[in-house]
């Protein structure tokens, strides 16, 4: 991924709100860096390979042979 | 619910049937290159997805983000390079778009198709991972008698190295299923590298608590000297556990990673490892991965504060000692009593004491661990 950055618009409200909410909590530095972090998540969630029933069905038969089930 | 894979995708660089036979085929045929142990379990860690979201060893610039800024090139947290070093000799003989066998011990462990070869510093390293240049750190002695260049690139496995604990091996595949299948949602993940004594069982229990299962995940290879040897650390976690833990509150397994007793650096490389397994949380006690007094006891706590995006949330959980007026195993915040009462549990302390053949008391180690223990006739490195 490139470290180039582009901008994004969001409302004043909001923009506001989000920086009240950083200072409170303190665990991100700048607005930028909370929106980055939560759209990296929302993005992760689409590319979270689901494994097949068939992968899972083999994970199972080793587990059991393993003695783990 | 598990974590997701840490850059959201676990990684297979695994291949089955066809597929793999044609490549272990075409690996008679292409230059081999010998590896050393702990570069061959990071090639199964990278096939395997411990190490999600690598598909190979890291090229430069991520090799110097990692360094310099605890991430990624592209922003995901990462704190300890993963890296391949060859001497100079086998750099004349290849070049960059090669592709190229990593062989362990005479296995054709995997293909690696050469992205990148560049030189390293050293010291550079040394004074970024371990904040020491000094070689009397013995992470940092490793690192120097490293070879001098590294190549990068994706790798793909042929075969796994021959494993003597596969009953107790599982990967973030297989951890994620069983996680599953146990309904355990919050998990706590356990690293260590030693034999148990009380005060791990404190800390674990202490987590227990409050999660649905433990991950008990000690990791196997090369240590320092006077650390415990992998057989006694896996025997004495199977008694251990058999005799008092419930049987459906944990699991079991072991990791090939070498330490690097890297301190907080190494803190955060467990825990990411850890969510690739499927933890949603990771016990981090005092001086975690620390060695001598090069770490302050609590600096890996602190080092969390630096990712909020880790995806995976820390248990700082302090040191425990037994008070005898508490009667019990606690530690400095709960107990009110003087240093008098309290009964330290210091690893170099049982380490003397099993050297001379003597048992540790029931305060320290529980007497099964020690009857494990004492049945080897050299347990340490």
């Amino acid at each position: 991924m490139s470290q180039e950055k582009q901008t994004v618009y969001v409302s004043k409200d909001l923009y506001e709100k989000v920086k009240k909410y950083i200072q409170e909590q303190g665990t991100f530095n700048t607005v930028d860096e909370l929106v980055e972090f939560m759209l990296n998540e929302l993005l992760d969630q689409s590319v979270n390979e689901t494994m097949s029933k068939e992968d899972e069905e083999k994970v199972k038969d080793r587990l059991k042979r393993l003695g783990y089930m | 619910m598990v974590s997701k894979p840490h850059g959201g995708k676990l990684i297979d660089r695994t291949r089955i049937g066809k597929s793999l036979e044609r490549l272990q085929e075409d690996a008679e045929n292409m230059l081999k290159i010998s590896i050393s142990e702990g570069r061959a379990y990071d090639v199964e860690n990278i096939a395997h997805g411990v190490y999600s979201p690598l598909e190979g060893f890291m090229g430069y610039n991520d090799y110097i983000s990692v360094l310099k800024n605890m991430r990624l090139e592209n922003d995901i947290p990462w704190t300890i390079p993963i890296i391949l070093d060859v001497d100079n000799k086998c750099i004349a003989s290849i070049k960059e778009g090669d592709e190229v066998v990593l062989n362990y011990n005479n296995i054709n462990m995997a293909i690696l198709r050469i992205e990148e070869i560049y030189s390293w510093d050293k010291k550079e390293y040394a004074y970024y991972i371990y904040k020491t240049k000094s070689d009397e750190h013995p992470g940092v002695e490793k690192i120097y008698n490293r070879k001098d260049k590294i190549i990068s690139g994706p790798i793909t496995l042929l075969r796994d190295i021959p494993e003597i604990y596969e009953n107790v091996r599982l990967f973030p595949k297989d951890t994620r299923v069983l996680f599953e299948h146990l309904n355990m949602k919050n998990i706590a993940a356990f690293q260590t590298r030693n034999a148990p004594h009380m005060g791990h069982e404190y800390v674990m229990k202490a987590a227990l608590t409050f999660v649905d299962g433990l991950f008990i995940n000690p990791l196997l290879g090369w240590k320092k000297k006077g650390d415990f040897i992998d057989d006694v650390i896996v025997n004495s976690y199977k008694t251990l556990l058999v005799n008092y833990f419930q049987k459906d509150s944990y699991v079991f397994s072991i990791l090939r990673m070498e330490m690097n007793y890297a301190g907080p650096k190494e803190a955060i490389h467990h825990a990411i490892v850890r969510k690739n397994f499927g933890a949603t949380h990771i016990i981090i006690g005092r001086d975690h991965a620390g060695v001598g007094n090069y770490y302050d006891p609590y600096e890996a706590w602190k080092i969390f504060e630096e990712f909020p995006d880790l995806g995976i949330t820390p248990l700082f959980i302090r040191e425990a000692f037994y008070c005898k007026k508490c009667k019990t195993m606690t530690n400095e915040k709960i107990c009110p009593h003087s240093e008098d009462d309290r009964v330290r549990i210091s690893g170099t302390q049982i380490r003397n004491m099993i050297m001379k053949g003597e048992r540790p008391s029931e305060y320290i180690m529980r007497p099964e661990v020690v009857d494990v223990i004492l049945s080897y006739k050299n347990p340490f490195f």
